[in-house]
């Protein structure tokens, strides 16, 4: 909503400065975004006339001008425009200006070669119109040479942002009317207005009774042997100011109107008209050409004007060209009338359809606005153009009843903290139009028709605290006490992993919750894939069943930006449905290139699976799972090399599945064109890591310890080569009592041993808790491993 | 005599000559091992008659002390020597690099969400959460902005169906919603999570962080909203002292709505937070509406509240003056690199937020 001072003071008589005006808008709601210099910027904007265009000489679309602006000198300017042709008034914006449109400022540029000093204007760029087909083309005056083109627009301009509850601010009277309660000044009364209307209005109208009519009243006034012409100065300069284009005296006025009070209004051709209006429903299929010059096509049930033979306009969107009023017109048929918000909305979403009147009726028009609206635009009308005015028509409903309000007396205070008393309420709640009744406990506030926002009590209090001022409110500090635990076990989980991960070198990204089905297809391939109905662009259609789509995308764009040795991972949502839930939290981690790269004192060598798997497992235990808990099967997902991959399961083989991990599919890796192909991944899956029933900190187990001697003893096996060597710990630890631990220290295949065996050399740890174990103790011991490992692997002793 | 003078003499020009410890225990050995020259006088004590044996022996004994002595002290020196000279030889240069430690680095939006959490964590806000899809009721209709509410403009909505019902959260404000059908009042609640809107340019992403504030008691007044932000404000920018500004404003699911303002100035182009006489909106808040906790089975007449929203990607460009929120989500290792925290700077009440 844009408005000027002068047309503020139309409504509002007051002193106030700019300044104080735009920092009370502010603080009672009416944001203010933008003040436009008025003269300051746009005095640079000059008449001018081509004096010679020719085409540049390195770019066929493009054309060189001579541009006098009276002196002189004569300035090269280039411009693309197809109408950029000699003898031609127009507007030039010399460089430093800015252009109002884009707000652009305009340097002196070479432009394929050749120095352009400013350039020429289309009325888009200078936010006249949405035309950006050409310059702008004035009439051939060059007596008016270097003069400047916003002759009008000498003042500040305010820009304010109207919430959607306020519809009456979209009015330059309603923004007076809160200025004025505000204290900034006085409303003041509109003219009283009085026409001379003899005739009936004799083109019938009606509005059919049927389910979702949207049109609840419909005035008109039928005006006769006008002049419609170019406005006169004043009306001109209002309707720049409001970023518009002037259109004809007709159009301008109902514009006039409608940004003044709010109040749409649509003027028809009325010869035009055949026979009669009806506002009905449409049917399917019904084709109307709007003043856009766009056809639509209508569904069945939107509220349109029409005449006997078709459809006129949309009512409270758009009018329809059959009967659009031109310089020639000399009968209109002015409409006042009200249509309900829903349907408003509803058509023009369907139809894609943006105005300023569907703006004003979707939020809500004054109903009772409709006699006011015809009043004042029919006397400008007279007064401009001349012709006579026949009496209103007010078809529909005319009685529209205001809504009251109880507000109990001590209701602001127990919502703002504070009083206030009846006597302020009063002040203030009349002043926007409240009409009240004080009662002992309560006031009773009739509801102005402009306000369809206000429906119950806590709006009567936000209007009270909106004009006294929020600064008023004062500030209870918060108590520092904390009754229930901040976070609950999953997101502390959630936190603690987060951090393990990440302190184990992998660099956390945050990516999209959805991403790109064809990535996504290489890794999650036995579902349906979860599509966004309107996605943002065809790359991101999905939403993601895996954090790897994102994460191997981006991974590869860092590959290719040149970091090939990196860690990434992330934490977030993976879906598996469409309905709200259907989503768990995964934390997903990537591992690509070599350690140790060109190190003076490392050997260089890949990461590999237990670099991931040792990331994993560590992490789990970070976070309190025991290690004999992790249960390693070969089985896995499909995004993994089958025979390089692996998961963890809780407790036993067919326990819940807490992490997988392994090499990325070679097929995946191929399909995205990696350049370095060395990737391996982990994913742990928070959901199914069980809470620990007892919490660590309640007791710890005793310390127990031995100062008794250790002994080492080695041993080497030979075994079937598909033996998981992972089994063996377990199964040696659980032999005797005084086995400590268990390290398996080398592992090899060849050499001398058949195809299908391998060597797996073990280090086995063993002390006692009572006593220094005796040679023979301990090869007691050493037999009895030798005998359970031979009996449950298979395996052979080397000796 | 001239005899233990001779072996003396003998004894220092051999003496003299020697400079390791292998030679030093040699010498040692030729005058005191077994059969040694200073060993064998001493065997030769006993042939001696008493008069001159008692001489002898003082002197013999005065001998071998001196002798004693002598390697020793030289013992030691070489000793010393040689450590000095494998001090030296064992020289290298510690300029040399350390062997490359991947170091792994937190996103700026999770080290927020930690750090907002700790604030609120000191005034009993507790932390919830609810799903990335949500019901189209949840996320508008039970939040007071019914069907064709002007408001849903101001959201452009990733739907997941033809029919509109299911889409991805436009806010946090849902979980409102959801906290309140699954528990009882009061609510104390603070909703960090990714929110959703179709727009896309330099300053908007398809995907976005909010913070989401809910407290529902008796008595909950717009006092305790301001003085709870006024809090939260100042411990998230770390300064004493704030400039705070309560604008009305309008959300369906609010009334009275108010914008908030921080006063800051521009320091080298870098915002400085709590002094000079620009404003920034920063979040936007007000008293729950009665239609919504309605909506929510919350008995309004005994119970009300505030809630509140912010923009948690936007408070970290604020706050660690970061430009691009696009740069946020393309996962650059340069960026993260730069911008991210390390995993052990974990935000607490105790030991501050930030380093």
């Amino acid at each position: 909503m844009i408005l000027t001072l002068s047309w503020l003071k139309d409504h509002l008589k007051t002193t106030a400065s700019i300044n104080q005006i735009i920092e009370k808008l502010t603080d009672i709601g009416l944001e203010v975004e933008g003040v436009s210099e008025g003269s300051g910027e746009n005095s640079a904007f000059k008449i001018a006339k081509i004096i010679k265009s020719e085409k540049h000489p390195n770019a066929d679309k493009l054309k060189l001008c001579e541009v006098s602006i009276g002196g002189e000198e004569h300035i090269k300017v280039v411009c693309g425009a197809q109408n950029a042709r000699s003898g031609l008034i127009t507007v030039y914006a010399p460089p430093g200006a800015v252009i109002p449109k884009t707000k652009m400022k305009l340097k002196i540029a070479k432009i394929r070669g050749i120095e352009s000093r400013g350039m020429l204007c289309s009325e888009y760029e200078l936010g006249l119109s949405k035309d950006s087909n050409g310059i702008v083309e004035l009439k051939n005056s060059s007596s008016k040479l270097g003069k400047s083109f916003f002759k009008s627009s000498s003042e500040k301009s305010i820009d304010i942002s109207i919430t959607p509850n306020r519809p009456d601010c979209l009015g330059i009277r309603g923004v007076a009317r809160d200025l004025a309660a505000a204290g900034l000044g006085k409303f003041t009364d509109l003219k009283k207005i009085k026409l001379k209307q003899k005739k009936v209005q004799k083109i019938s109208v009606s509005i059919t009774k049927e389910k979702n009519q949207g049109c609840l009243v419909f005035g008109s006034c039928l005006i006769t042997n006008i002049q419609n012409k170019e406005s006169p100065k004043w009306l001109r300069e209002k309707i720049i100011s409001l970023g518009l284009k002037p259109i004809s005296a007709v159009v301008d006025i109902t514009n006039y109107v409608m940004f003044d009070l709010n109040r749409p209004l649509h003027a028809y051709d009325a010869d035009k008209i055949e026979g009669e209006i009806i506002v009905r429903n449409s049917k399917a299929n019904e084709i109307f050409k709007a003043l856009d010059d766009k056809e639509y096509k209508l569904e069945k049930d939107m509220c349109v004007i029409s005449d006997r033979k078709g459809v006129l306009g949309l009512g409270g969107i758009i009018g329809g060209t059959k009967t659009g009023t031109k310089f020639g017109t000399s009968n209109i048929l002015l409409e006042s009338a009200y249509f309900l918000p829903s349907s408003v909305r509803k058509t023009a979403k369907k139809l894609g359809l943006e105005t300023d009147a569907k703006y004003r009726f979707e939020r809500g028009i004054d109903p009772n606005s409709v006699i006011e609206g015809l009043n004042v635009a029919t006397s400008l009308i007279l007064q401009i153009c001349g012709g006579e005015a026949s009496k209103f028509n007010i078809v529909g409903k005319k009685n529209f009843i205001n809504k009251t309000i109880e507000l109990d007396n001590d209701k602001f205070k127990k919502t703002i903290g504070f009083s206030i008393s009846n006597q302020e309420c009063k002040k203030i709640l009349s002043s926007l139009g409240f009409k009240l009744k004080l009662g002992k406990k309560s006031i009773k506030a009739q509801v102005p028709s402009w306000r369809p926002d206000v429906e119950q009590d806590i709006d009567l209090i936000e209007e009270l605290i909106r004009i006294k001022g929020f600064d008023k409110i004062d500030l209870i500090e918060p108590k520092k006490t904390r009754e229930h635990d901040t976070l609950d076990y999953k997101q502390k989980l959630f936190h603690l992993i987060q951090r393990a991960i990440s302190n184990k070198g992998y660099l956390e990204a945050v990516t999209w919750s959805f991403t790109d089905q064809k990535i996504e297809q290489l890794v999650v391939q036995d579902q349906k894939p979860i599509f966004i109905y309107n996605p943002i662009s065809t790359e991101l259609n999905v939403l993601r069943r895996s954090i790897f789509s994102n994460l191997l995308f981006y991974l590869k764009k860092n590959q290719d930006r040149g970091f090939g040795d990196i860690s990434l991972f992330e934490i977030g949502p993976t879906f598996h449905g469409k309905n709200p839930g259907d989503q768990q939290v995964v934390i997903g981690g990537l591992r690509s290139g070599q350690f140790f790269k060109k190190s003076w004192s490392e050997e260089t060598r890949s990461i590999d699976i237990f670099d991931v798997k040792g990331d994993v497992i560590k992490t789990l235990i970070e976070i309190g799972i025991k290690e004999e808990d992790l249960i390693i099967t070969n089985k896995s997902k499909n995004y993994y090399h089958p025979g390089r991959s692996g998961s963890i399961n809780f407790k036993t083989e067919s326990g819940e599945c807490i992490a997988t991990f392994g090499e990325i599919h070679p097929t995946i890796i191929s399909k995205l064109d990696f350049k370095e192909k060395n990737i391996y991944g982990f994913e742990i899956y928070l959901k199914d890591i069980p809470e620990p029933k007892k919490k660590l900190r309640v007791s710890k187990d005793n310390f127990k310890f031995s100062d008794f001697q250790k002994s080492e003893r080695d041993f080497a096996f030979i075994m079937d080569k598909n033996y998981q060597v992972g089994k063996l710990e377990k199964l040696i630890l659980v032999v005797d009592s005084n086995i400590r631990s268990v390290n398996i220290f080398d592992v090899f295949e060849g050499q001398n041993l058949p195809q299908d065996k391998k060597s797996v050399a073990i280090s086995v740890s063993i002390q006692a808790q009572d006593k220094t174990l005796s040679d023979s103790d301990l090869n007691q011991i050493s037999q009895k491993i030798i005998k359970e490992v031979e009996n449950k692997t298979g395996g052979k002793i080397r000796t | 005599m001239s005899d233990l003078n001779y072996i003396k003499k003998e004894f220092e020009e051999k003496f003299v000559k020697i400079n390791s410890k292998n030679d030093l225990q040699n010498l040692k050995s030729e005058y005191f091992g077994k059969n040694g020259i200073v060993s064998s006088e001493f065997k030769k004590m006993g042939s001696l008659d008493e008069n001159h044996r008692k001489d002898f022996a003082k002197k013999l004994n005065l001998l071998k002390d001196d002798l004693t002595n002598l390697i020793e002290n030289k013992f030691k020196l070489i000793e010393k020597e040689e450590i000095n000279q494998k001090l030296v030889d064992e020289k290298i240069d510690i300029t040399l690099p350390i062997r490359s430690q991947a170091s792994g680095k937190i996103h700026p939006v999770s080290q927020v969400i930690d750090e907002i959490s700790s604030i609120f964590s000191e005034i009993g806000f507790t932390v919830a959460e609810g799903p990335d899809v949500e019901s189209e009721y949840n996320n508008f209709t039970a939040l007071n902005t019914p069907e064709n509410h002007p408001a849903r403009d101001m959201h452009d909505t990733f739907y997941l169906d033809a029919n509109k019902k299911t889409l991805l959260r436009t806010h946090t404000s849902p979980v409102q919603i959801r906290t309140m059908l699954n528990g009882k009042p009061p609510f104390k609640i603070i909703v960090p999570g990714r929110t959703y809107r179709c727009d896309s340019d330099q300053t908007h992403a398809p995907m976005f962080h909010q913070l989401e504030g809910l407290h529902i008691d008796k008595n909950i007044t717009m006092a305790h909203l301001k003085g709870c932000l006024n809090y939260f404000i100042k411990e998230f920018f770390e300064v004493k002292n704030i400039k705070m500004r309560f604008r009305p404003s309008h959300f369906p699911f609010t009334e009275p709505s108010a914008e908030v303002d921080i006063g800051y100035k521009l320091e080298d182009n870098k915002i400085v937070i709590g002094e000079g006489n620009k404003w920034l909106e920063i979040l936007g808040c007000g008293m729950v509406h009665p239609n919504v906790l309605r909506n929510a089975k919350v008995n309004s007449k005994q119970f009300q509240g505030y809630a509140f929203g912010m923009g948690i990607d936007r408070l970290a460009m604020l706050k660690y003056g970061i430009n691009d929120l696009r740069a946020f989500f393309e996962t650059d290792y340069r960026w993260l690199n730069h911008y991210g925290f390390d995993p052990l700077d974990v935000p607490t009440n105790y030991r501050g937020l930030s380093r």
